[in-house]
């Protein structure tokens, strides 16, 4: 029953939370303007401020999540184990280095594809790395370790372009792809990074039947008729895509995709198959939230979503490390 | 007809020769035991002859067709295969993992149709697992679980099973439950193929005894005929009373 109301309960939820977002901030609209500007009445202020800047802002948040959320959900599935994540495995790092590299070499500026190529070139990169160390290796805390030795390496890069920069206005820049930030973003930057979300999204879904086989560990999902190169092709490069056009809309943010999937686990009956599209939803509804929280909360700078999505995530990471039973390692 | 074929197979790990030269055949009305020490070759032969291993010289069919050459769900619809590690990752529910059986059928946990629906409930009845079908996976005995490993291999419905150490860690009465879910596999008209440890429970259970040492198979008929005390202490180096089918081990040579 619950499982039957889980995805429109959590739809709904989203709805809510997005009219929400174009309620809120430094000037709140009444509902019944923010209605009328949805359906292009009231005046042109109103209609600037939802559709140039609410609206796109909390889209890009729950489109951030949602990818988030797939990619962790997915990768968990691949890797059977529940501290998988795109953040934690060092593949938010690699895209957002690769994102800043195109910054700073001015290659960003020859085509507005450049970024989100880069930041999905830095993703696949990583996410191939991560699935041919898990060949070679069968101990989880390897893959992780690995991931957290990519992350260091992605973050001392980052610190070397930075250490390097000419000038303030490319500082502030790459700073922002390392906090990570939904703020200011256009219905034209949510575009560009769309068809990559799509693709990795859909090549997820398409694929995660696998990832059920895969409960029964590598051999026996091969003995129930998996192929297991394909699935993992598949996997890595849907997390890759996905990832990479998250990272290309805001920037390098963690934990998410750890919390989300960990929350609907129970709900969809612990099958790796049934978490995707829940969590990709819950995903994108947490990072809206904290959003939102983020826009009204009284501070003299506004906090960077990536912030505020490691302070709260890197305890549940934690929490649910402590929490795992030891079973294979 | 259904029929796992080896000739002459042998299997390499770099330069070291795992199986050398190995006949093996399994049709359905068999229950076949495959015995040997650790190390002699037993898991890789499995292996190889089911195409899941490459093999570096010799042919290994399925049904006629060379088993390296069918894809995974080919392979799958033909023989049922429980591999000797068998971890769960996810607490899902018995009938969740049982339904992961019907992979090759396009099927789904929660994503049954009805003809999957009734393979999964006619395994998990065979296996005796009918009261424990909503219970997670994490919530269960070594012997439950072996048994839910036994109703994910039978609701494939492949006339072939091929299981490597299915009693392995089990206690007596759950190795005899096993086995007798195994052997009502066989008297439906299936074929099974199982490593075994425990010489007197494959003597009780096998119509024919395979025996591995250092890579080669030895011996291979009915335990009337290769179940020797000579045998046993060629193979394993015990000493050993054998009456019939009954094998008492009384200590190393």
């Amino acid at each position: 029953m619950t499982q039957r109301l889980l995805v429109p309960g959590l739809l709904l939820a989203c709805l809510i939370t997005i009219f929400t977002a174009c309620l809120l901030g430094s000037t709140p609209l009444p509902a019944d303007r923010v209605l009328a500007a949805f359906f292009g009445g009231a005046d042109i202020g109103d209609r600037l401020v939802v559709w140039q800047i609410r609206l796109p802002r909390a889209l890009a948040a729950f489109f951030t999540g949602a990818a988030l959320g797939i990619s962790g959900a997915a990768l968990q599935g691949l890797l059977r184990n529940p501290l998988a994540e795109p953040g934690v495995l060092g593949v938010s790092a690699s895209a957002s280095l690769f994102a800043t590299f195109s910054l700073y070499y001015g290659l960003a500026a020859l085509s507005p594809w450049v970024l989100p190529i880069s930041a999905i070139a830095g993703a696949l990169a990583a996410t191939a790395l991560i699935a041919l160390a898990a060949i070679r290796t069968r101990s989880i805390v390897t893959l992780i370790l690995i991931g957290v030795g990519l992350s260091s390496f992605s973050g001392a890069a980052m610190s070397l372009l930075m250490n390097l920069a000419p000038n303030p206005f490319s500082l502030s820049d790459m700073i922002n792809w390392m906090l990570g930030s939904v703020a200011n973003r256009s219905f034209e930057e949510i575009g560009l990074a769309a068809p990559f979300l799509i693709a990795g999204a859909g090549i997820l879904l398409a694929s995660r039947r696998g990832l059920s086989a895969l409960t029964l560990g590598e051999e026996a999902a091969t003995g129930v008729g998996l192929n297991l190169s394909n699935q993992r092709i598949l996997t890595v490069l849907g997390a890759g895509l996905a990832t990479g056009g998250s990272v290309a809309l805001a920037g390098a943010i963690g934990f998410v995709g750890i919390v989300a999937p960990h929350i609907i686990r129970p709900f969809v009956k612990h099958d790796p198959a049934r978490s995707l599209i829940p969590s990709a939803l819950l995903a994108g509804l947490i990072l809206m939230i904290a959003d939102i929280a983020i826009r009204i909360l009284p501070t003299s700078n506004e906090l960077k979503l990536g912030v505020v999505a490691a302070l709260i995530g890197a305890p549940a990471f934690v929490w649910i490390a402590v929490q795992r039973r030891v079973l294979n390692g | 007809m259904a029929e796992l074929l080896t000739q002459d197979l042998s299997v390499k790990a770099d330069a070291i020769l795992l199986v050398r030269e190995a006949n093996l055949r399994l049709v359905p009305g068999e229950l076949v035991a495959l015995l040997g020490p650790n190390g002699a070759g037993k898991t890789s032969l499995l292996k190889a002859a089911l195409g899941l291993e490459k093999r570096s010289a010799g042919l290994a069919t399925l049904d006629g067709t060379d088993s390296e050459k069918l894809s995974p769900m080919q392979r799958a619809r033909r023989v049922a295969y429980l591999p000797q590690q068998r971890p769960l990752a996810w607490p899902n529910t018995v009938r969740d993992v049982v339904a992961l059986g019907r992979f090759a059928y396009g099927a789904a946990p929660g994503k049954l149709s009805p003809a999957d629906a009734e393979a999964v409930d006619r395994a998990i009845a065979q296996c005796g697992l009918a009261d424990l079908g909503d219970r997670n996976t994490d919530t269960l005995s070594g012997g439950e679980l072996a048994r839910v490993h036994c109703a994910r291999a039978f609701a494939a419905n492949a006339p072939l099973l091929v299981a490597d150490e299915p009693v392995a860690a089990l206690d007596p009465r759950h190795q005899f439950s096993t086995m007798d879910i195994v052997r009502q596999f066989v008297d439906d008209g299936g074929g099974a193929l199982v490593v075994l440890h425990d010489i007197a429970l494959a003597a009780r259970y096998a119509t024919r005894m395979v025996w591995m040492k250092e890579s080669r198979i030895v011996a291979d008929g009915p335990p009337e005929e290769t179940l020797t005390s000579e045998r046993l202490a060629e193979i394993y180096g015990v000493r050993s009373r054998i009456d019939g089918r009954t094998v008492e081990i009384e200590g190393t040579l």
